[in-house]
């Protein structure tokens, strides 16, 4: 639908094409949860992967800190309508996490500290597209935007980048996550503007 | 009082959520930089009290923004009311509060979210943390309250700049005054009234009720405003003895009041 608002000159920057349908560039970080922000201690922090077959392994803070970690640089995009260029974050890719799991799963569900949890085919997380960060801009991530760590998937609104992950349950089938059940889309692609149930 | 819990119904689950045209029929401002805009959607499907709008803004040559406002009304077949503080150099608020005229158009989705929302079938005792115009969607669910005829009670702590800064200044008032199991208070977090007992600043654990202070048990809690209010606002509640699970929050991002 195309309502004409009279007199809406709007503040049109230089359009980049980078920034997807209805998003709009911001250079703050604004935030978006359902509740407190959890204080998680680095000492208790785990992030367990659960396999299809109910097999679990647990990740400790130290031992993701041995991992070989990567530097990142992405566009983010909230389904609130903002987007951020050119964000550097640095964690540990997905496929290194899951290396070795997963060989019949095809879904993800994705954990949180707080009780959050979003549901992602598993794809998604690999081959280089997903990552637990654990810095945003050269310092320890915030508890605000999801520290100890928070999951990374750039090309899925950012709602999909669980913040304060703990858990990544490898399923067969898919079932809707915290915010999905709350009518957001079940993949959320910025791109083709999946933001709510049915998009 | 019931000790019987009551089970939440999910939000009505639809197909997809619709984009519809709304007319503004009437405003008025309620600051001298926020206006309430009363609109008519023609085939609003309803809402809850605590959901919000997206709302987009075209101009003739196809360019458009978007952006979400909550819902400041209690639900109704056709109308929908918002509240709007307008961001200096923003490029949608400003445009809501002081540009567009009765008769005027644009288009509108929702309702959207089904976490930050209140129905009249609770009837646990509700505590409203709100900061600048984190005051709407509360607003809309102290409303629907006293139209549906609920008895829960009602504890609403709002945090304003000035008393110049304050919405819906006369509509609480009189709800503090004549509704019972209702308790409304105002807050100044840059200055306040010269007989105020409270001096003027930052919402301050004194300022928040215990978790055990009411007689019917903890409240189910929600807090709205800008992303910083909302994180000082829930470590105070944290240490007021409300547990995470109870509170629920919206953060309006950086600009919201
Ligand atoms: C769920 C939800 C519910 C909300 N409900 C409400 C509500 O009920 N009432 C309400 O008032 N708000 C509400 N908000 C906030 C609202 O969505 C907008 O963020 C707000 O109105 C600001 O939008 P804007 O387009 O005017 O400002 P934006 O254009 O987004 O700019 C925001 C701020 O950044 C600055 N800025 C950014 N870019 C530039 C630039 N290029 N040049 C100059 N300045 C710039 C501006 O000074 C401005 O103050 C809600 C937000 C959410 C997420």
């Amino acid at each position: 639908m195309s309502v004409i608002s009279r007199g809406f000159g709007g503040r049109r920057g230089e359009s980049d094409p980078r920034v997807p349908p209805g998003q709009y560039l911001t250079d703050s970080f604004p935030v978006l949860s359902a509740g407190p922000t959890p204080q998680v201690e680095l000492d208790d922090w785990r992030l367990d992967i659960t396999d299809v077959d109910g097999t679990r392994s647990a990740v400790t803070w130290p031992q993701l800190m041995g991992l070989p970690s990567e530097e990142i640089t992405v566009d983010i995009h909230c389904v609130t309508t903002w987007s951020k260029l050119d964000t550097v974050w640095r964690g540990v890719s997905v496929d290194t996490l899951l290396a070795g799991a997963g060989s019949e799963a095809d879904f993800a569900m994705v954990r949180s500290y707080g009780g959050y949890s979003t549901n992602l085919p598993l794809e998604d997380l690999l081959d280089g597209k997903a990552w637990v960060a654990f810095e945003y801009d050269g310092d320890e991530l915030d508890p605000a935007h999801g520290g100890p760590a928070r999951l990374l998937v750039p090309h899925l609104y950012l709602w999909k980048s669980a913040k304060w992950i703990n858990g990544i349950e490898l399923r067969v089938d898919d079932e809707p996550g915290f915010w999905e059940t709350l009518g957001y889309h079940e993949y959320g692609d910025p791109w083709l503007e999946q933001r709510y149930s049915g998009d | 009082m019931t000790t019987t819990p009551v089970t939440e119904p999910s939000p009505r689950r639809r197909r997809s959520i619709q984009w519809h045209r709304a007319r503004l029929q009437d405003s008025w401002m309620e600051t001298r930089t926020a206006r309430t805009l009363v609109f008519d959607v023609p085939g609003w499907p309803g809402h809850d009290a605590g959901q919000h709008v997206d709302v987009k803004l075209t101009a003739d040559d196809g360019y458009s923004a978007q952006r979400s406002y909550s819902i400041a009304s209690v639900p109704n077949s056709s109308r929908v009311e918002l509240t709007v503080q307008a961001a200096s150099g923003g490029e949608v608020s400003p445009y809501l509060v002081h540009d567009m005229r009765p008769g005027d158009e644009l288009a509108l989705r929702g309702p959207i979210g089904g976490w930050l929302r209140w129905i009249a079938d609770l009837e646990e005792p509700v505590l409203l943390v709100a900061g600048g115009a984190g005051i709407v969607p509360l607003m809309a669910m102290l409303r629907q309250r006293n139209h549906a005829g609920s008895s829960a009670p009602f504890h609403l702590v709002y945090s304003a700049r000035t008393p110049d800064h304050l919405f819906y200044a006369n509509e609480l008032h009189s709800i503090g005054q004549n509704v019972s199991g209702v308790i409304i208070d105002r807050l100044y977090s840059r200055s306040g009234l010269p007989d105020d007992p409270r001096p003027a600043g930052h919402l301050r654990p004194a300022d928040i009720p215990e978790a055990n202070s009411t007689a019917h048990g903890a409240p189910r809690v929600y807090v709205c405003g800008p992303s910083e209010f909302v994180e000082h606002a829930t470590q105070i509640l944290a240490g007021r003895g409300h547990l995470p699970a109870a509170v629920r929050t919206e953060r309006f991002g950086p600009s919201g009041g």
